[in-house]
This record gives structure tokens, sequence and C-alpha cells, in this order.
């Protein structure tokens, strides 16, 4: 008994340290305060200034483009990857091996790597840095995910049924649509989360391949505001919003995937 | 043509061809680039001045090994950290919730500058001065999730009836856990520690926030190369910290495997 008040007593104690400079930080999203640590009284007044936009007009296009960026990366990801992973599953045995490896490249490599890379890829053939450049650098990082989200549901399919269905009479293009995406589509959905989360935190491949034309993402806007010295302080409101529905999204989640796991 | 396309296509295999193409214009290609930049001078002769130049650098060199060491504290905390919440949270007689997990998961998903700034946010509030002890305090708190989740894993699928015959063969727990448990949650450790050694080594601009630009790490020396327009040295910078991480993570390469199988807590 004591030992299990000693062992949920550590768990709490290691969250209250993880959750504590977050807490700050909501804590402090409700007062107007410009420097964080003082307290002058509660408002909502930052909450209602990030939304109202005018003076923060840069810091909601940072978010615009965040999303924009991460929606078409997600995307276009999750179509090239669950494709690929088609092809891949098909393929004989050296070449199949070649592709797992290459695919799992852009995952071991660390972002700064990958950064790197790209920036020099984009810098030696004159490609103009920018929007698209930043798209295609996260479809990059994000679509050997996908590839490995919708893998193991090919795997577990039965490879029969494949057969059965053009042996019934059905085209290609049918059994695909009819057979095989009903069973890899959990396998997209949750690549096509992976990919827009990832997305949305990178900050080290996106800053090697923005350029320089004023292109802003949440990450590079909030590297900037830090480097001159001080944290906006709408990034509080924001910081919480964020933290919020992320926390509210997985628990949720997690939810649903244990209850059907009961099921 | 629209024809012999879809007969191409009929074969599934040849739905591999358009991403192979990807793959080989966005990671392999880059590669080399990085390797080919590292080994010329800006005229594109072949030299090796660019790796003399770090190894005669004394600010680079120290860099380099400062964030090594920076990265092997880092670690070591973690794990000291990370392995007993692990290990309560997989225990079965305790019953710990799946939410409590997400809870210890769930940091890995914001933002790693908000996750940065917040540690900051902390210091200041505490009135705690920025330097080496945030440092490792923002590294630790940005990366623990890292070495929890692993553990977590390797000791959740591990056959608890091999626990069980330990303790009827007469194993004190401290055997039990040294002899049957540690042994078998290895993989986990290991790639926990790949896991959280890699970000922490390759970082860059998380070290400038916590210490006021008071210490710099080898990312940073890397991404500011760049910046400011040294390929060549920057490119030669980027092999030697991919060396340092291949190194590393040929220890892992099995593991890895093994959990990409498994899929996800979410």
């Amino acid at each position: 008994m004591i030992k299990k008040i000693f062992a949920k007593g550590y768990l709490w104690l290691l969250l209250a340290l993880l959750y504590s400079p977050i807490l700050i930080i909501m804590i402090f999203s409700f007062t107007e305060a410009k420097v964080l640590g003082n307290w002058t009284g509660f408002s909502f007044k930052l909450y209602s200034s990030l939304f109202a936009g005018g003076m923060h007009h840069s810091l909601i296009d940072a978010i615009i483009n965040t999303f924009v960026i991460a929606f078409i990366a997600a995307s276009v990801s999750t179509i090239l990857g669950s494709i690929a992973a088609v092809g891949i599953y098909n393929l004989r045995s050296p070449m199949r091996g070649v592709m797992n490896f290459t695919n799992s490249i852009p995952i071991m490599n660390p972002d700064i790597i990958t950064g790197v890379s790209l920036f020099l890829l984009f810098v030696s053939f004159g490609v103009s840095q920018g929007f698209t450049t930043v798209v295609l650098a996260h479809i990059a990082f994000c679509a050997p995910y996908v590839v490995l989200s919708v893998m193991p549901r090919l795997k577990k399919m039965n490879p029969n049924i494949y057969e059965a269905a053009l042996d019934l009479g059905a085209t290609p293009f049918q059994a695909l649509r009819k057979v095989i995406l009903p069973e890899i589509l959990p396998g997209m959905i949750s690549g096509f989360i992976l990919a827009f989360t990832l997305s949305i935190d990178d900050f080290a491949v996106t800053i090697f391949t923005i350029g320089n034309e004023g292109l802003e993402t949440l990450s590079t806007y909030i590297y900037a505001d830090a480097r001159k010295g001080g944290l906006t302080p709408e990034l509080r409101p924001l910081s919480t919003i964020i933290f919020v529905t992320v926390l509210v999204l997985l628990i949720v989640i997690n939810k649903r995937a244990e209850k059907q796991k009961k099921e | 043509m629209l024809n012999s396309l879809s007969r191409f296509f009929m074969r599934r295999k040849n739905w591999s061809i358009p991403y192979a193409l990807f793959l080989i214009v966005f990671v392999v290609i880059p590669l080399l680039l990085i390797v080919f930049y590292a080994f010329t001078d800006e005229e594109g002769m072949f030299t090796f001045a660019n790796f003399r130049k770090f190894m005669m650098h004394p600010e680079a060199m120290n860099t380099f090994i400062y964030s090594i060491g920076i990265a092997i504290i880092t670690t070591l905390v973690c794990l000291l950290l990370g392995y007993p919440a692990a290990y309560i949270l997989s225990h079965r007689s305790l019953n710990v919730s799946k939410t409590m997990v997400v809870l210890f998961i769930l940091p890995m998903w914001v933002n790693i500058l908000i996750r940065t700034l917040a540690t900051v946010a902390l210091f200041d509030f505490l009135k705690l001065p920025l330097g080496e002890g945030a440092l490792v305090f923002g590294m630790v708190y940005n990366f623990l999730p890292f070495m929890i989740y692993p553990i977590y894993n390797t000791l959740q699928k591990m056959d608890y009836s091999l626990v069980e015959a330990a303790q009827d063969l007469g194993a004190n727990p401290l055997k039990v856990f040294y002899k049957v448990i540690l042994p078998l949650s290895m993989p986990g450790i290991v790639s926990g520690i790949v896991m959280v050694f890699m970000p922490t080594v390759s970082t860059f601009a998380i070290a400038e926030l916590l210490t006021m630009n008071n210490i710099k790490l080898f990312g940073t020396t890397v991404q500011e190369n760049i910046y400011n327009g040294m390929w060549n040295y920057g490119a030669a910078l980027s092999l030697i910290m991919l060396l340092l991480i291949g190194i590393m993570s040929l220890f892992t390469n099995e593991e890895d495997n093994a959990q990409n199988e498994s899929g996800g807590v979410i």
C-alpha cells in the first residue's frame, strides 16, 4: 500500500515538473502584464487582442500559414505515402529492403540535417525559397511516417481478398477502391494526423527552407520574437489555446481507442 | 497513352515508383549534396580544408565536445528520472490508467520553442538565473518523454510470467529486477538513450534561449555557418554531426524496427 502511494506520488511529482512551465504560461495568460511574472489582476485582454488582429496581424498571418502548410503537406503526404505503401508491399525482396531503408532515413535523421540537406538542394538548383519549398520539405519528412502507419494495415490484410475481387470481375481500380482502401483507411487517417502535427510542430526544417521573403510560420515567428529578447504577451494565450486543444484531442482519441479495444 | 499508363499501374509494385523518385530527389540527392559540399571549396574543387578548419578551430571543436557533454548529462538525467516512471506506468498491480501514460507523452506534441520559452518563463518566475542549470533542465524537460515512451513500450510487452517464475524460484525483489526486468528492458533503454541523445546533440536555438545567448551548442554552429553563406564549412560540420549520430544509431537498428511494427500510443 505504502509502495503504491510512493509510486503514484513519484508519477505526480514528475508530471508536476513536466507541466509547471506550461502552467505558468497558462496562469499568466489571464493577466495583462507585459512581463511574465507580474500579476496585474485578472483579465481576458490578451485573448481578445489576440483575435482582434490589427496590432498582431503578422502573428495571425503566421498561424494561418502554419495551418495551410500543414494541411497541404499532410494531404499530399497521405496520398503519396499510401500509394507508396501499397507499391512497396508488393515489391520483391531486395528492392523492398532498399525502399524501406530509404524511407527510414528522414525519420532517423535529425531535423537539422534534413534542413541543411534540403537547403543545399534548393540553392544548388537555384530554386527560390518560399512557400513551395517549405511545403516540399514538409512532405519530405512527413510522407515516410504515412508509409509506416499504412504498412501494418497491409500486412494484416488477407492478400486473397484482392485476388478474389479480380476473379469476381472487378477491375483493378474497383478492387482498389472497394477492397484495399477500406482496409488501409485507419492507417491513412492516423498517418494524416501524425503528418499534420509534425508539420505544425516543425521548426528546424522550416527555418532552413523558408527563405527571406517575409513568409513566417508560427515557429519562425516565435523564434524571431524570442531572439528580440521578449515573448510577445499574446503568445501566452496562444500557447494556452494550442496546448489545451492538443490535450483534449489526444485524450479523446485515446479514450476512443480504448473503447474500441474493449468492444 | 492513357491506356499504357493504366496498364503500368495495373501492376501494384509499380505504385512505389513515384515515391521512389520523390525519395531520390528529396532524400538521397540532398544527403549526397552535404557530402559534396563538405569535400569541396567555393569553386567546387575537391579539398579537405573544411575538416581541417574544424580541427584547427578551437572554438568549433570546444562547442562540439561541450554539446556531446551536455547531451550525455541530459541523457543520464532522463534515464534516471524516466526509467522509474516507465516502470511504474507499466506495472500491473499498480494499475495506472492509460490517460496517465498519455499525459507523459503529451508534451512531445507541443511546439519545442513554446516548451523552451515556458522553461525560461518558469526560471524567470522562480527568480532562478538562466545558464547551465536552465540548459540541462530545459533539455530534460523537452526530451524526457522520448526516454519514457520506448522503455514503457518494452516493459509493457515483457513476458510477465518470467518475473513470476523468478519470484517462485525464490529471487528477492532486487534480484528479480537486476536479473530479469532490467535485461529484458534493455532494448527500450537503448532506443530511449538514442532518442534523447540525438535531438539534444543536434538542437539549435534552444540553448541560446535558455542561457540568454551565453552558451552555444553545435547545432547552432552549423546553422550560423549555413546562414552566413559558408555552405561548404556548414556542410562539413553537418557531416561530422551525421557521423556521430550514425555511430549512435548503429546500436539500435533492430529495436527500432520492432517498435515501428506495433504503432504508436494514439
